[in-house]
């Protein structure tokens, strides 16, 4: 086995898992406020890599304001949803919520294997991000050094936010308590749209951070999905710490075993899954309900 | 500052409110009684808009609410503290605190807030589920003293608290008189609302049946404990 292979794996590990963070992280904040399993997060994570490529495929708009740009549209889309269609749903019984996110999820993907069928499109990395270095023990690959560090700064400071600020302190009272929050004079129905936005934005950015690494497939939603609701049940449902961790370590753990034993990296996750809910079934980082 | 008239409640299709009838000017502190049950805590939810299912007429400071969501409810400058006193157990005293947005200028500072509970400056950093209930009552009171809300709504601020606590609330309703707020509460313990109120309302089976003054109290303590089943 060559340093070189071993750390490349982990590196390629540290991203998806920087992604499995992101998507989670979001999932996170959308359960703890609306109570639903947004099962469409991996639809707005493919959304935000095809977005990205659809601004420069037709308006010639490159990667940095993609950037920025195609998260803020994924998020406009999600909080039209939130508003025209789950926000129905939300004095049923969780599994509604799940279902309609799903329905929505297979909408979503459908349109997009409609219009640009299953191969995949490339999408160029952003000019200064090319090359790479020698580490010497390994080529880190400049690119990829920025999606950790990008990953790493947006799911850190979208805890910071949460944990420190006056709005994150409104969010997390109104997941406790939402009608007394309202009775504060918050406007709750709206944090609760902006929250939504934010959570699926998240998943946007990753999408746009994975675009020019993976292609950009209308598929590659639906195969990050099922992963990041491992990572989801393993850290511990609507727990913000917890995705981040969760995710960041599952990752590592699948680049690990793709090094060591490659046949089970597949399942890796989802036998961790396995263990932490016979162990601990309110998740490694939940609180038992 | 307050006025109902016939509101009629309901949770789901049972019907708890029949035509409450009450008002309260601006500057008093009016006291609901009743036995446990009668609806008076669905009184002050229909007020905040919690209970959405209502109907008739409550004006705010001259404002109709019956069809308002509580955010705009408060906005008109209104403080709940709820029985259930509604702490977050994930927020730490100070956030708990701070969180209600400021609704109107000359709400109360922190530094008055500590000098009034100074329970709460000890334990700034705690976790709000680590609170003992007269902490906890305290910081429910407080955290809307100092949005600067004008009318005050308390459901029953002595419900299960030792008689020193007890006190120390009651110490806090005359400074908030003498601040010239309006406060409507709904309270059990008649001693402590005699002590604090300007007048009283007796419920029973979802509507006032009796209305009592000040200068009544002495004359009427018989027919208020029977009212109260004491
Ligand atoms: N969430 C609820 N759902 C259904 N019925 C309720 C609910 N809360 C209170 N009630 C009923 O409404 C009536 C009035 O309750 P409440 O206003 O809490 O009385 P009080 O505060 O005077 O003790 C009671 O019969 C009570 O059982
Ligand atoms: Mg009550």
């Amino acid at each position: 086995m060559s340093a070189t292979a071993l750390f490349g794996q982990l590196l390629l590990g540290l991203i998806n898992g920087s992604f499995y963070a992101m998507l989670s992280l979001g999932l996170a904040i959308i359960f703890g406020l609306l109570a639903i399993v947004n099962a469409a997060q991996g639809a707005f994570y493919m959304l935000g890599a095809f977005i990205a490529w659809m601004l420069f495929q037709y308006l010639g708009i490159g990667y940095w304001a993609s950037f920025v740009l195609a998260p803020l549209a994924v998020a406009i889309i999600g909080m039209i949803l939130e508003r025209t269609l789950i926000r129905r749903v939300y004095n049923l019984d969780h599994l509604y919520g799940l279902l309609l996110t799903l329905g929505l999820f297979q909408i979503i993907q459908g349109m997009f294997v409609h219009w640009y069928g299953t191969s995949g499109q490339p999408y160029d990395y952003p000019d200064i991000l090319t090359g790479g270095h020698n580490l010497g023990f390994m080529f880190l690959p400049t690119y990829r050094a920025w999606v950790v560090v990008a990953s790493l700064i947006f799911c850190f400071g979208t805890w910071y936010a949460i944990e420190k600020t006056r709005l994150g302190a409104y969010l997390r009272a109104a997941t406790e308590n939402p009608t007394l929050v309202r009775a504060f004079g918050i406007n709750v129905p709206m944090l609760v749209t902006l929250a939504f936005g934010g959570g699926v934005a998240l998943a946007g950015l990753a999408g746009v951070l994975a675009a020019p690494i993976y292609q950009v497939n209308p598929l590659m939603g639906g195969n990050i999905l099922t992963t990041v609701f491992a990572v989801v049940v393993v850290g511990g449902f609507g727990s913000i710490l917890g995705a981040i961790v969760t995710g960041l370590a599952l990752g590592v753990l699948e680049g690990f075993s793709k090094v060591f034993y490659p046949e089970a990296s597949n399942m890796v996750i989802f036998a961790v899954m396995i263990v932490v809910l016979m162990i601990k079934p309110a998740g490694l980082f939940g609180r038992e309900r | 500052m307050l006025e109902i008239a016939g509101l009629h409640g309901f949770y789901g299709e049972s019907h708890v409110l029949h035509g409450v009838d009450l008002s309260v000017r601006a500057g008093e502190v009016v006291t609901i009684v009743g036995r446990n049950g009668a609806g008076k805590t669905t009184t002050l939810r229909a007020v905040m808009g919690i209970l959405q299912k209502r109907s008739g007429s409550i004006r705010v400071m001259g404002t109709e609410t019956i069809k308002l969501p509580p955010e705009r409810v408060a906005r008109l400058g209104v403080g709940y503290v709820p029985e259930e006193r509604g702490i977050f157990a994930s927020l730490n005293v100070t956030e708990n605190l701070m969180l209600p947005p400021t609704l109107a200028p000359g709400g109360m500072t922190t530094e008055e807030i500590y000098r009034l509970f100074p329970n709460l400056k000890d334990r700034a950093k705690s976790q709000g589920s680590k609170l003992t209930g007269g902490e906890q009552q305290m910081l429910a009171i407080a955290r809307v003293l100092r949005t600067g809300a004008k009318f005050l709504l308390l459901d029953e601020p002595t419900e299960g608290l030792a008689p020193v606590i007890v006190q120390q609330i009651g110490r806090v309703l005359e400074t908030i008189k003498e601040r010239n707020l309006t406060v409507l509460l709904v309270e059990q313990n008649f001693r402590f609302a005699a002590r604090v109120s300007d007048r009283h309302y007796v419920m029973e089976s979802g509507k006032i049946i009796d209305a009592i003054g000040r200068s009544e109290i002495a004359g009427k303590m018989e027919r208020l404990e029977e009212y109260l089943g004491v």
